[in-house]
């Protein structure tokens, strides 16, 4: 066996690198995974960044990967623009906000019998985080579902919160408010993917 | 599924969420343990890039800020190989580099650094692995800068890379050193990872072979991604 290369972290200079939209290069990927053909119910996941002191990190990086409508990830096969990538990259700005506009996710399976409940897996990158961070971003409306979930439910109880989106319907497009938190008493549960 | 999982995220070479002398790490990294995840369809996919529309030019940081001239400073060709751990190569996988200009300074915006801007030098680029794992960019060798970590901190040389693999458990954001670099044991970034000898994995290898004659050094660069237990039958 071959030894894994080490992590490092992302650093404070990566948006010319990795979100270069701002310095007038195409980016790759955006916070808008959806399109007019885009099949699945338009939500924006909208939130901060907060560090131990209660501060917004203003410098990180999240990347947001999703199943479709029907709960399918598009791989190997997504090679036309078309067909819903299911991946976002976004990074936060001055006051540590994020927001991304896509579909909600459809439920994918965990094993031949039972299925996940919905969700978007989350990576969180930022100067002084020198392993990237995941974590899954469940949505307050899909209780029964939430509560079968394996992933979901292998977490402590009283840390579950820290996973689920709450829906906010005051909007055009309904908002699901998803904070991540680095470190303090709501710390985001990471997972050792 | 579980047959065909990827192996773990080996901790004797990753580096863990608290590291005091980086001192960034203390309100940042997370301080609860991971919670173990047993790998499902999310973690085992993740996104294709292959459109094509990479421009050859994005991999040649000495001439990809278009604005006619060249870049200052000294060129280098940086190449290796996407590997997972079994030794297989990782194809068609897209890597993404930045990295400051010659004289150590970002054209970040937030970047203080009272170095000179080069107006030829974006200092990004990004490029497809080929059917062999292997890569290659062309640049200018980065500069050191100094930063606010500790009194008179300096940063090595690096390239930041930026590595996607075949999905999202292999997902690995990490950064490129220079051989013989009298910052490297000072640096606390670099020094983060427990392990001398994995430390020693993000350090490049001079290679004659590689260089231009007249017109670049070159350096090796290996990059080891998490693999998969066994070959999976179904597509
Ligand atoms: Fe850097």
């Amino acid at each position: 066996m071959l030894k894994q290369t080490p992590s490092q972290t992302i650093g404070p200079f990566f948006a010319y690198g990795l979100t270069p939209e701002e310095y007038g290069k195409s980016g790759i990927w955006s916070g808008i995974l959806v399109n007019d053909a885009t099949k699945g119910e338009r939500i924006r996941i909208h939130g901060q960044v907060i560090d131990g002191a209660g501060e917004p990190v203003t410098d990180a990086l999240l990347e947001i990967w999703q199943a479709d409508h029907d709960g399918r990830y598009h791989h190997p096969s997504a090679n036309e623009k078309e067909v819903f990538q299911g991946f976002g990259r976004r990074s936060t700005d001055e006051n540590g906000m994020y927001s991304f506009m896509t579909i909600k996710p459809g439920r994918v399976p965990a094993t031949q019998q039972r299925k996940q409940a919905p969700h978007v897996n989350l990576i969180v990158f930022s100067r002084g985080i020198l392993v990237h961070a995941y974590t899954r971003i469940y949505f307050s409306d899909e209780l029964e579902a939430n509560n079968s979930d394996p992933v979901l439910q292998s977490v402590d109880h009283k840390r579950r919160a820290t996973l689920i989106a709450n829906r906010d319907e005051s909007r055009a497009v309904p908002r699901y408010n998803f904070n991540v938190h680095l470190q303090g008493r709501h710390e985001t549960v990471f997972f050792d993917v | 599924m579980t047959d065909s999982e990827y192996s773990k995220r080996d901790w004797q070479c990753h580096p863990p969420y608290r590291h005091d002398p980086y001192k960034s790490t203390s309100l940042r990294g997370p301080r609860q343990p991971l919670v173990p995840i047993k790998h499902t369809l999310s973690e085992i996919t993740g996104p294709i890039y292959g459109h094509g529309d990479i421009d050859p030019v994005d991999s040649d940081l000495t001439r990809n800020a278009t604005r006619g001239g060249e870049a200052l400073g000294e060129r280098i060709i940086v190449t290796g190989r996407v590997l997972d751990d079994r030794g297989r190569p990782v194809s068609g996988t897209l890597i993404e580099v930045w990295q400051a200009n010659a004289a150590g300074r970002y054209i970040h915006k937030v970047d203080q650094h009272d170095a000179p801007i080069d107006p030829n030098f974006f200092g990004a680029g990004r490029f497809l692995t080929d059917d062999d794992g292997r890569y290659r960019m062309i640049t200018v060798k980065p500069g050191a800068y100094p930063w606010g970590n500790h009194p008179n901190a300096w940063r090595p040389s690096h390239i930041h890379f930026s590595i996607l693999g075949p999905c999202i458990a292999t997902r690995l954001v990490t950064q490129m050193y220079f051989p013989g670099d009298p910052l490297l044991p000072y640096d606390p970034i670099f020094n983060s990872t427990p392990d001398v000898k994995a430390r020693q994995r993000l350090v490049a290898n001079f290679s004659l072979d590689i260089t231009e004659p007249g017109r670049a050094l070159g350096y090796e660069f290996d990059i080891v991604l998490r693999g998969r237990d066994e070959t999976p039958t179904e597509q």
